[in-house]
This record gives structure tokens, sequence and C-alpha cells, in this order.
């Protein structure tokens, strides 16, 4: 019997040690890489980083058209896949829950949830870049459109299934119908829900660097011109991280510094939303 | 009014047939309407019933004195099925205007089921089924050409969980309203809000924060608000499924008092596993049973003279 304990107390505290190690060896890279990036990056922050346009190798320059093309592709990228996105979760939450065909939407749903970015860049390759001859923000857009989509759909369905059932039926019956109820009652309850899906789309997107490789490509230069092809963060990174110019290996350092404390910022952001939704419901 | 005294708490404080005298008190009872010679013939005779329970010599109408002349709602033959499962079977009564029905019976029975066929909530739910006929002001619910939404519209439901919009005081009571164009001003909406939760017996306490959230609301405020957002719309009759179970015994008497001045207009229906509240608030009962319709009567009827074995024992405490 107290062999037994023994055993049981021991197991415990096997258990407590191996997670433990596991939960420290996680942190250590998370930081190792926190650390890294700050290091490097800081080095290069400047006034001239965010009011220069990517210089050319050994010469002074900034990244500010990349910060754009980055921000007007994801909100673009946004406009067309949220409301797609929304739509597609409402319907999934509120009109077909039970229909044979929900179920198939989201097993294809899930599927793109986890489909690898460098084949949505291939598809919008052949679906725009082709077509259209040459390289373009917008089928950069689309192919951010793409991979945020399946993000919305799943959490805009899985907040309006927070709202309580009891409030949707006292809508029905005061006879609304399922749109008005929708517009009305579900999507104020659910509103703070829905954002943070938004946000952990833009968060998603912001980082991608294969789809926009293949779709909106890069510009040296300052362009707004949605039919050209646009400069964006991640594929600067990229191409600048593997030259052999210190000045390029530097603006990398600092674009990859951006990103990642405009992904925490939002991250953080969501989880606010988040907490206030959940305290907002009882 | 019907306010029977409650010494005891635990229990309806009913007159005989009392739990104690049970077994003088069934016979009683049954002696009502027929002999032991006749109970006895009736027993060995297959029953006419599913579910095992006894035939009686008349259907559950033909015992309710005297017949409803224009009923609210006429119901016959209303079978219900959730999938496979069969939850109502064969019901048959009438909702009288400016009276309050009280469905009782022990849970699972099938008491808001069926109040959610009246009002066609069930439709909400998948792989349900309705037979049988409903009528509002006879006009029948299930026609083709009846508009859901709108039949809704001229049906009040109040639920057992309190349920206050998202919203404003004042917005979740000018929902209804709003969703219909009821209103052409603003003034006009103004004075639905202010007379509903008036009527609601709501408006002193929250007329000087109508912008503030519903839902901060104590639970007995939340029921009289939605409540008053359910009256917004004069509907022609009102539904309530336990309004009361998630109130406290304040709140409770003051919801009573309500459904009491609400009787003068509207025709209410109300499920209660209360039976001091059915006899308190309603002018007929109707006792429900495994899916049947048991009994129904005049409130006083029921609960000092049951004509069934199952609504006695219920009232009498013996189950449920
Ligand atoms: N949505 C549903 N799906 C399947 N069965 C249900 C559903 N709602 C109720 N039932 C069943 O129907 C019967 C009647 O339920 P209900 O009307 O809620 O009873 P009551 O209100 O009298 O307690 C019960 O056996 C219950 O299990
Ligand atoms: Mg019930």
């Amino acid at each position: 019997m107290s062999s037994r304990r023994t055993l049981r107390k021991l197991t415990n505290v096997v258990a407590l040690v191996l997670s433990g190690i596991a939960t420290a060896i996680g942190l250590f890279f998370l930081a190792a890489i926190l650390w890294t990036l700050v290091k490097n990056g800081v080095a290069g922050l400047s006034v001239a980083l965010f009011t220069q346009m990517t210089p050319p190798p050994g010469s002074a320059g900034g990244l500010l058209n990349a910060i754009y093309g980055s921000v007007v592709m994801t909100v673009i990228g946004i406009l067309i896949g949220g409301p797609i996105g929304m739509l597609a979760g409402t319907y999934l939450a509120e009109y077909g829950r039970t229909a044979r065909i929900s179920a198939l939407i989201r097993f294809v749903n899930d599927v793109l949830l986890s489909a690898p970015s460098i084949i949505i860049g291939l598809f919008v390759y052949e679906l725009l870049v082709v077509r259209m001859g040459h390289f373009s923000a917008i089928a950069g857009a689309v192919a951010l459109a793409i991979i945020a989509m399946p993000v919305i759909v799943r959490t805009t369905e899985d907040m309006l299934n927070l709202v309580p059932q009891g409030m949707k039926d006292a809508s029905t019956a005061m006879g609304a119908y399922t749109w008005r109820t929708v517009t009305s009652v579900i999507y104020p309850a659910a509103r703070s829900g829905i954002v943070t899906g938004l946000l952990l789309a833009v968060a998603r997107i912001s980082g991608e660097t294969a789809p926009l490789l293949f779709t909106a490509l890069n510009n040296q230069f300052w362009s707004s011109n949605l039919g050209a092809p646009m400069a964006n963060l991640p594929v600067v990174i990229f191409q600048f991280a593997l030259s052999p110019y210190p000045n390029w290996q530097q603006l990398a350092w600092s674009g990859a510094l951006i990103i990642t404390v405009s992904i925490l910022v939002l991250s953080i952001a969501a989880r606010i939303a988040v907490s206030s939704f959940t305290k907002g419901r009882h | 009014m019907n306010k029977t005294p409650d010494n005891n708490p635990s229990r309806p404080s009913l007159p005989p047939p009392a739990a104690d005298a049970a077994e003088a008190a069934m016979e009683e009872a049954l002696g009502a309407h027929g002999s032991a010679a006749d109970r006895g013939a009736r027993l060995l005779k297959p029953s006419g019933r599913r579910g095992g329970i006894p035939a009686e010599p008349h259907s559950p109408l033909a015992l309710d004195s005297p017949p409803i002349a224009h009923p609210v709602f006429h119901c016959k033959d209303v079978n219900m099925f959730y999938g496979a499962k069969q939850a109502l079977k064969n019901i048959t009564l009438d909702v009288a205007p400016r009276q309050v029905l009280a469905m009782i019976g022990p849970s699972g029975c099938g008491k808001s089921t069926f109040l959610r066929c009246l009002n066609r909530m069930n439709d909400t739910i998948p792989n349900t089924r309705t037979t049988g006929t409903i009528t509002l002001d006879g006009q029948d619910i299930f026609a083709p050409e009846v508009d859901v939404a709108q039949l809704r519209a001229r049906i009040g439901m109040v639920f057992q969980k309190p349920n206050p919009f998202p919203k404003s005081i004042f917005e979740n009571v000018a929902y209804g309203p709003r969703i219909h164009g009821m209103t052409r001003s603003r003034a006009e909406l103004d004075e639905i809000v202010c007379s509903s939760l008036t009527r609601a017996g709501l408006w002193d306490e929250v007329k000087d924060r109508l912008n503030a959230p519903g839902t901060g609301l104590s639970g007995g405020q939340q029921q009289r608000l939605c409540i008053a957002r359910t009256i917004a719309v004069q509907p022609e009759v009102i539904l309530m499924d336990e309004p009361c179970s998630a109130l406290d015994p304040v709140a409770t008497a003051r919801v009573e008092d309500l459904i009491d001045e609400l009787r003068a207009q509207y025709a209410i229906v109300i499920v209660t596993h209360s039976m001091q509240q059915a006899a308190r608030v309603s002018q007929r009962t109707a006792y429900f049973h495994l899916g049947e319709l048991i009994e129904i009567g005049e409130t006083d009827r029921i609960f000092t003279n049951p004509r069934h074995r199952l609504t006695e024992d219920y009232i009498t405490g013996r189950f449920g």
C-alpha cells in the first residue's frame, strides 16, 4: 500500500521535473530568438528606417516602401478575406449548423487552415500572376486573403456559438428573421470575439513570406500601384538576409524586429479583447 | 384570483385529498366518477392509451367544463416528435382569452415542448415534426401561407432564464417595435418603451438609466425587462416557460402580480413546476404526464377534486 503510494509520488515528481525541463527548453529558445532579434534589430533602428526606401547594396536607406506594402496588402487581404470568412462562419453557426454541407465546409476549412502557405502562393500565381503576365500587389493581397479566410471562418463560428442560445431564441420568438437576429443581436453579442479573430488573422498573415514571393514579389522603389509588384517586409527580409551586404543584413534584422513587435502587439490586443468578451458575458 | 394560503411551503397547501390521507383520498377521488367495480373492469381491460396510463371514460377536453367559447388557441390531436422520439401525444386543448392557463407535470413530460408548438419555436430545432391542428384566432398556424416570423410576432414568449439582449434597457424594449416597424417617430417609440416598462412594473427602477445595459439588472429586473420587451409589440397571447424558476421569492411575487395584471388584456399560458404558483396565478390548469394531457379544467377544481389518479398523485406530492 505505502510502496504504491511512494511509487505514485515518485511518478508525480518525475513527470513534474520532465515537464519543467520541457517548458524551460521551449522558453529558452523563445528567449534566445527574441534576444538575438532585439540585439541585432535595435542596432538598425533609426528615423531613416521609417522614412527611406530600400537602398541598393552599400548605400543608406530604410524600409518605408516595404512597411507600406506590407500594411497595404495585409489590409486589402483582410478586407477581402474578412467579410467572406465572417459570412461563411455565420452560415456554419447560424444557418447550416446541422446541414450536411456544413460538415464538408468545416472539413475543407480545416484543411485550408493547415495548408502550407507556399501552396497558396503557387495557386494564386497560377490564378492571377500567370494570367496578368506579371507580379502584382493585388495578387499578394489575394494570397493573404486566402490564408486569412479559414482562420476567420473558424473563429467567427466559434464565437457565434458562444452566444447563448436563449438570447437567439428570444429574438426569434419576437418574430425576427434570422438575418435580423444575426445582425442586431448575435453580432453585437460576439463583437469582440469576432474582432479577436480578425486580429489573429492579421497576425497570421503579416509574417507570411512564401505566398508573397510568388505573387507580389518585391519592388525596390516606392509603389502604390496595386497592379504592379510591391515591396513588403517578409520578402525584403528574405532577400536582404540572404545577401552578402552588411547594410542589407542590418535592414533585414530591423524588419524582422518590426514584424515581431507588431505581431506581439496584435496578439496582446486580441487577448485583451477576448478577456473583455468573456468577462462581459457573466 | 385564486390565492391559496401557503401554510406548508414544502407541499402545496391544498384542500383534501391530502397526502396523509392518501388511501382514503384516492378512494374518494376515484369514487367521484366510477365505482370500485368500474375501476376493476377498467384495469382489466387493455389500456386505450400508450404508456400504461389507465384509460379514462372521457377525453380530457370532455372533462373540461364549461367549453371555451372563443379560444385564442385551439389545439387538436397535436403530436410532436424529436427525431423518432415522440414527445407529445394527441394533445387537445383550448386556450381561453384573458385567462391564465397553467401547465404542470413532472419534468420531461412535454410542457415546454407543447409551449414551443404554439409559436412554432420547435421549427428551429432540427429533425422535429409536429402533426395535428393548432389555430390562433381560428387561423391554422401551420398553413403554408403563414409567415412564421409574423406569427411569432403575435405571440410573446418569456423564457425560464432571463435573456436580455446585449443592448441598453431602452433598446431591449425597443427591439420588437423596431424590427416590426411599428413606430414612425422617436417620440412614439419613447412612448411605447415607457408604457411597456411601466406595465412591467420596472419603470421607476430604471427610468434614470435607460441607456445602461440590460444585462446589468438583477435577475428579477431582467425577467421583468423581458416581459416589457414582450408586451412592447402588443402580442395577442403570452407564453411563459417557468418564468420564475431563476428568481428569488420576492422577485417571483412581483412577476406573479404582473401576470395577474396582464391577464386583463392577454391570454397567458404559463409552464410552472410550482403547484403553489399554478394555484396562485392561473384560472385553468392542465396536467401533463409522459407527453400526454391527462386532465385540464378550472384550477380550483383540479386542485380540490382531480378526476384522474395521476393528477391527484402529482398534486398531492406523491411523485414528480
Ligand atoms: N431538443 C430536444 N431534442 C430531443 N429531445 C428533446 C428536446 N427537448 C426536449 N426533449 C425531450 O422531450 C421530452 C419533453 O421535454 P420538455 O418539453 O422539455 O419537458 P418539460 O418542459 O415538461 O420538462 C423530454 O423527454 C425531453 O428529453
Ligand atoms: Mg421545461
